[in-house]
């Protein structure tokens, strides 16, 4: 993976950086020392690895201004970190840059219960949120599988999702404001309720892989519990009836709590690791959640249950008790780390596509995975159509990693072709970079690339995520840095 | 003085005429025209040409339509195929004296991010739009977002472009997310109660497991009782346990339990701010603040003298209608504002929406960055000038 290449002069001025670092953030904060730094050398995209200049972990929204208009001042490049457990690379540091890592963000800083909101730092991971206010009967509904360690600063950044984003929605559609800090050290709120007094900003941060600048602050929705939730585990006899039916029961106006799918391949490799019960001999397995009231979770999983078998289902058992639920989720959710298991290594592509494409689109991967010689198991967000595929591979033997890279890609690009997108809730990244140019044309990407100059002219901010590198996109975009002033290189007529 | 036409047949009219570089006001139904600040332009885009619905898939839950589709033809559809927009977008003809009842498009919608009062649970429209085509205004065509429900990939512009007045883009083509309708309504509607009273139960039952899908106050009018109603939608069974459950919530206070038909009718009228239109003049402000701070809002609003609101969003929205005189008394009202509450003045006199800052005035750094953000999209300011801030 290509990052951009280093600054030789400013990785000469290490030491002024460093010093620079430490009048601002006194103590432990400045990380420089060798062994301590390998802890930031990657995220969760663990198959890319850099050594970054020096690692600052600031405490106050006043220390990252100093920070960051040090940074500019210096010309070096910011790498943001939240928890470190992106799938896409988001925060691989540079050679020539520091990591500002958020941890120390880590306070709840209010709960307000009868607006059914929090503001809270940064650094406070997922699940904290929800655990702070689990006795007053509310949580913080996106769930990303990493919700113990991600950092909700992550999540913001990412516009994380989860299991049961498809009722719920993502990060953007639970966050009312955020508190933001740009590149030139200016502290900025935006957002701030159920509307917006000005063009909605705080809808671009969210989701913008640390591109534009450092969110120190956020205030969430937060919701009150469901009062039941019970799950249906139910067998198909092929991957085209289980899309059916995930089909008919949206058709028949059930939104789900969560519409997880899984196929042979990956029923297979998690019931050998946690012996959930699931059933062996058939092609595709769903796991359907419904919550709310009881009443309406019964009536729902009769409705459910109606439409599996009017669409071929061979086996359907419903929850009876939580342990039950919990055990049907155990499989699902260890589907990553039961692939682990029987591989040394695994890549998680992570492309939406309409979900009527499903079993078209399987049986394409099928294909690829004889073509590239590579194991797949496949698990998916079935209700919005985000798929999981599980690539193995041993990045040990010669040319297996690059294979699989390759499967990758070929994944992705039939997602793009039959009208689906990149990624629905891992992010670009570094990972799916290079294909940006796949899914947008040259004009879309520059306009993106526009908006990262408005708040980020010297590209200083995550440099080599997102956007694809030596692109004309990029020369493109960086023409009319000058805040709207340099319009020489526009292809503007003129009056 | 009445703008020369320019009528777009298509995309790439829209393109053509941005081309040439004169500054435009949009328009496709012209519903929304007296929102916002007057646009200072010679020109009117009438893009009301690009009409139609490109895709309905309603398992996968969305539609792409071109822009100007009137609104009226998209929900009829979606209702034949039991779904709808669960931002439940308002038609605000009434009270903006526009005379345009039923005739506003989607892209009007998405461009004032206007959403009722399902907007506490469901989301505003911006939580709806999942991908567009707009034209900038350097005349590019360009994409954003797609046609999936979940999708992370780029800069969401989509949120970004959704309720920027067309300032930044014209949109052609938009692809919207849609939900099941809920299979029954009904309201539980509790007469007498104060602000306060009414936003502490509001509140409570919002917080609840009730699940209410609307929660409104409208004060007492001409010797009557005041009005704090509770709405309850989703599948029958559910609906009638939810129902028990609020009760329970509520115990000694009186309350009536409207059916389908009455609570659908009531909220319809809330949702175009009815209880506010056809007065003479009359300044209309949408103030945004934490619903717990309504009461005392309500309050202080007092010292400016006759006024009538509506409150949705458990509170956390007040419809404000005042006499206008010549400021909409813009200064005096926010002046009254609890801290990261805002105003936006929605009905007023163009010379009075010209004078006064329509949109909650915000921190120069901030202003700074929107200004710039804007530049991206429209570098000469051609797009609706005016609009959002004054023309420099």
């Amino acid at each position: 993976m290509r990052m951009p290449d280093p600054d030789e002069q400013v990785i000469g001025r290490r030491r002024q950086l460093v010093e620079g670092l430490r009048r601002i953030v006194p103590g432990e904060g400045v990380i420089v020392d060798e062994e301590s730094l390998t802890a930031y050398d990657c995220d969760a995209l663990s198959a890319y690895r850099q050594r970054p200049l020096a690692a600052v972990l600031p405490e106050t929204v006043d220390q990252v201004a100093r920070i960051l208009k040090l940074c500019r001042d210096l010309s070096v490049r910011v790498v943001p970190r939240g928890g470190g457990t992106s799938l896409s690379g988001g925060s691989l540091p540079v050679a020539d840059g520091i990591v500002l890592a958020m941890g120390r963000f880590n306070r709840i800083l209010d709960i307000d219960l009868a607006n059914r909101q929090a503001r809270v730092q940064p650094g406070v991971t997922n699940l904290a949120i929800s655990k702070a206010v689990d006795a007053d009967g509310f949580y913080y509904a996106p769930d990303p599988s990493s919700q113990i360690a991600c950092s909700i600063g992550g999540n913001v950044s990412e516009n994380a999702g989860g299991v049961h984003c498809l009722k719920y929605g993502m990060t953007s559609n639970n966050v009312l404001a955020v508190e933001f800090v740009t590149p030139d050290g200016d502290v900025i709120r935006f957002g701030g309720g159920y509307d917006q007094p000005g063009l909605d900003m705080m809808g671009l941060l969210v989701g913008s892989e640390g591109l534009l600048g450092i969110i120190t602050e956020v205030t969430v929705r937060l919701l009150p519990k469901p009062e039941t939730q019970r799950a249906a585990l139910i067998g198909f006899p092929s991957n085209r009836r289980a899309a059916d039916a995930v089909g008919a029961i949206i058709a028949a106006g059930i939104i789900p709590a969560g519409m997880e799918m899984m196929d042979r391949p990956a029923i297979k490799v998690t019931e050998d690791f946690v012996h959930a019960g699931y059933p062996l001999h058939v092609e595709a397995l769903l796991i359907v959640e419904l919550d709310g009231p009881k009443v309406e979770v019964d009536h729902l999983l009769a409705e459910v249950e109606r439409i599996a078998k009017e669409n071929g289902a061979e086996t359907c058992v419903v929850s009876e008790s939580e342990t039950q639920r919990l055990t049907f989720w155990a499989g699902r959710k260890a589907a990553f780390p039961a692939v682990g298991r029987i591989s040394r290594d695994y890549m998680t592509m992570d492309g939406t596509i309409p979900r009527g494409q499903l079993p078209d689109v399987l049986d394409h991967i099928a294909e690829l995975s004889e073509k590239h010689g590579l194991r797949v198991a496949n698990v998916f967000h079935a209700g919005d159509g985000n798929l999981h595929p599980l690539i193995l591979f041993d990045a040990s033997r010669p040319g297996e990693l690059e294979r699989a890279e390759e499967f990758g890609a070929d994944i992705l690009r039939k997602c793009v072709a039959v009208g689906g997108v990149l990624t629905g809730e891992h992010g670009v990244g570094i990972e799916k970079r290079d294909l940006m140019s796949v899914q947008f044309s040259e004009v879309d990407l520059v306009q993106q690339r526009r908006l990262k100059d408005v708040f980020d002219p010297q590209g200083l901010f995550n440099p080599g995520k997102v956007f694809p590198l030596l692109h004309r996109c990029v020369e493109g975009g960086r023409m009319i840095v000058s805040q709207g002033a340099n319009y020489a290189f526009s292809d503007l007529p003129r009056f | 003085m009445t703008p020369h036409i320019l009528k777009a047949e298509d995309e790439a009219a829209v393109a053509d005429i941005l081309k040439q570089g004169r500054p435009v006001e949009i328009a496709g139904g012209g519903t929304k025209l007296r929102m916002g600040r007057p646009v200072i332009a010679e020109h009117r885009l009438d893009v009301s040409a690009l009409s139609g619905i490109t895709l309905y898939e309603p398992a996968e839950l969305l539609m792409t339509v071109a822009a100007a589709t009137p609104l009226a033809q998209i929900e009829a559809t979606l209702s034949q195929h039991g779904q709808c927009l669960a931002f439940e977008p308002p038609d605000l003809s009434r009270l903006l004296g526009s005379g345009l009842g039923g005739s506003q498009t989607i892209g009007g919608v998405v461009a004032t991010n206007i959403s009722g009062p399902r907007r506490m649970v469901a989301g505003a429209v911006r939580d709806h739009v999942l991908g567009l085509r707009a034209v900038n205004g350097r005349g590019e065509i360009f994409r954003a977002g797609g046609k999936v429900v979940k999708n992370v990939t780029g800069y969401d512009l989509c949120k970004l472009l959704t309720g920027s007045f067309g300032t930044m883009a014209v949109f052609t083509e938009l692809t919207i997310k849609v939900l099941p309708a809920p299979e029954t309504e009904e309201t539980v509607a509790l007469s007498g109660l104060d602000a306060a009273q009414a936003v502490t139960a509001m509140c409570q039952g919002l917080g609840s497991s009730a699940g209410l899908s609307g929660a409104a106050w409208v004060p007492a009018v001409n010797g009557g009782d005041s009005l704090t109603c509770l709405r309850l939608e989703g599948f029958g069974p559910s609906v009638e346990a939810r129902r028990q459950r609020l009760m329970s919530l509520l115990t000694g206070r009186e309350a009536a339990v409207w059916p389908a038909h009455t609570s659908k009718a009531w909220w319809r009228e809330l949702r175009d701010v009815a209880p506010l239109a056809g007065l003479e003049d009359r300044a209309v402000w949408k103030v945004s603040l934490p619903a717990t701070q309504a009461p005392a809002f309500l309050q202080k609003l007092k010292t400016l003298g006759e006024h009538q609101v509506v409150l949705d969003w458990g509170g956390a929205l007040i419809w404000v209608s005042l006499p206008c005189g010549g400021d909409a008394q813009a200064v005096n009202l926010r002046a009254l504002l609890p801290p990261d509450a805002f105003a936006m003045l929605v009905v007023a006199p163009p010379a009075v929406r010209a004078r006064q800052s329509v949109f909650q005035p915000r921190p120069a750094a901030q202003t700074a960055v929107e200004n710039r953000v804007r530049q991206s999209f429209d570098p000469d300011g051609l797009l609706n000038p005016g609009r959002m801030a004054p023309v420099v």
